[in-house]
């Protein structure tokens, strides 16, 4: 590898992967959500975590951010996930909006500034990024169900986390904030933020550089690219490699391509 | 614990109260009405009497109930799960409920205790500042109590629930009705394990207008241990990570 290329390279791409994950299990009430999962996420990447609903994405995902007990190994950013070194290095956005609907927007987000010892400076700077700045006064409650995803996304980014991770936030949202909120996604992850993202939309796979196929909680594929996703199955999009895949993997019992 | 990090919580607490004008209003008259009711509906002798224990469980079934509703929003809502994955930690977010509640039931007990000492009964009691400090000890009991039974509800119907089950018994059992020295063993057992007993007690004693003695500090210290114990049972409710 010629060093000169390697030392213009981010330092987050020099930083190996932001999550690095080997054999995640979790069972609740006896079932198996989570089975034996190996995921690796490099640095400054928008990462995809695809599958129908069921298949164990929030539930990763929720292993990730800490809040979610599981067997096996996984690291993020350097340290076990749910480590005390994590609390508030991670930007999260569940899928419910997880912000206080009796509140205003601006409330909402200087709170959640204070509690992590933010500069409420960052406020105006993350609703203009997710182009709330004009609601600022209102209440959450009051807001379309795009504009409280916003609210959520924003509170997220107060802390510019190296890593964040979105919990399917382009669900019931028009195609022109879609489209908005994956340019967002993409300018942050130039800016070398790590970016975990799930959707059940496969549409949205051809916006990540690379993917996590998961069903039944299992991987069906992981770290593959859309482009080369389409290549290796000859399908057209994400969608019909998917279910060429699973198609695959019922037909041949063995879920693993 | 982070000081910074309870006054803010305490603060965003506040402020969704102020949105809710309609809860504010409902807090701070109801007490006050339903005291001048039951002026009405008793002797003045019979007021004098159980005026004082009336001051303690209005705070108490008032505080019980809005905490359980506001806690489980915040556990359903996902709001908890968000601040436990910051450095928030389980103390601080207690001690901003508590300085939140605290100071609603301060203003609760207040106008509660301004009306009926001043008034609606016929003497003012010589220890008006201590009576109106344990009902706000009361205030905070309702409160920790609320946030523990907030980790048992899936929804707000059962929260509310949680009022009859854990409230309401207490109050049958305070001394309210009939004086605790007179029930039965296993009764007064009962009544003897359940906080609130200890706050009648002590806002009866201190409704006369004797010296301050010690059993009236016994009740004082035996409140605020159990404001403490369900408070800590509390917080190993706040659970970081579910299994």
């Amino acid at each position: 590898m010629d060093p000169l290329v390697s030392t213009a390279m981010p330092a987050s791409t020099l930083a190996g992967p932001a999550v690095s994950g080997r054999a995640v299990t979790v069972v609740r009430g006896g079932r198996v959500i989570l089975d034996h999962i190996d995921v690796s996420v490099p640095s400054g990447q928008v990462y995809g975590l695809l599958g129908p609903s069921g298949s164990g994405k929030t539930t990763l995902i929720r292993a990730l951010v800490g809040v979610q007990r599981y067997a096996g190994h996984l690291d993020v950013l350097g340290h076990p996930a749910g480590a005390r070194q994590l609390r508030g290095r991670i930007g999260y956005v569940s899928q419910a909006p997880s912000v206080y609907v009796d509140l205003t927007v601006a409330q909402n987000l200087r709170y959640f500034a204070d509690v992590s010892a933010i500069p409420r400076s960052r406020v105006e700077t993350v609703l203009a990024h997710v182009g709330l700045s004009e609601r600022s006064g209102s209440l959450v409650g009051r807001l379309s169900g795009g504009e409280q995803t916003r609210v959520s996304l924003a509170a997220a980014l107060l802390g510019e986390p190296r890593l964040l991770v979105l919990d399917e936030p382009t669900v019931g949202l028009d195609p022109l904030l879609r489209r908005d909120l994956w340019a967002r996604f993409a300018e942050l992850a130039a800016g070398g933020t790590t970016l975990v993202i799930s959707s059940h939309v496969m549409d949205e796979a051809e916006r990540c550089d690379q993917l996590l196929l998961l069903r039944q909680g299992q991987v069906l594929v992981a770290g593959v690219s859309p482009a080369e996703l389409r290549r290796r199955t000859g399908a057209e999009s994400v969608e019909a490699a998917f279910v060429g895949l699973v198609e695959q993997a019922s037909a041949t019992g063995e879920p693993r391509p | 614990m982070s000081p910074a990090r309870a006054y803010a919580t305490a603060r965003r607490v506040l402020t969704q109260l102020r949105h809710d004008p309609r809860t504010v209003a409902l807090m701070l008259v109801v007490p006050c009405a339903l005291l001048a009711l039951l002026r009405g509906v008793l002797s003045q002798q019979q007021f004098d009497a159980t005026s004082p224990i009336m001051l303690g469980i209005f705070p108490f079934v008032t505080l019980f109930v809005v905490t359980s509703v506001a806690t489980l929003r915040e556990r359903t809502s996902g709001t908890l799960e968000r601040l436990l994955t910051t450095r928030m930690g389980k103390a601080d977010l207690l001690a901003g409920y508590a300085l939140a509640f605290g100071l609603t039931g301060t203003v609760q007990s207040g106008l509660a205790s301004a009306l009926t000492l001043g008034v609606l009964r016929s003497s003012v009691p010589g220890h008006a500042v201590l009576l109106v400090l344990l009902a706000v000890l009361d205030a905070l009991l309702g409160m920790a109590l609320g946030l523990l039974v907030s980790a048992f509800s899936a929804t707000e119907f059962q929260a509310v629930q949680f009022m009859p089950a854990l409230v309401l018994p207490q109050v049958l059992l305070c001394g309210l009705f009939a004086p605790r020295s007179g029930m039965t063993a296993g009764l007064r057992w009962l009544s003897d394990v359940l906080p609130l007993s200890y706050a009648a007690d002590g806002l009866q004693r201190l409704a006369t207008s004797q010296p301050v003695g010690h059993d009236v500090v016994a009740d004082l210290l035996i409140v605020t241990g159990s404001v403490v114990a369900a408070l800590c049972l509390a917080a190993s409710t706040l659970r970081r990570q579910t299994r």
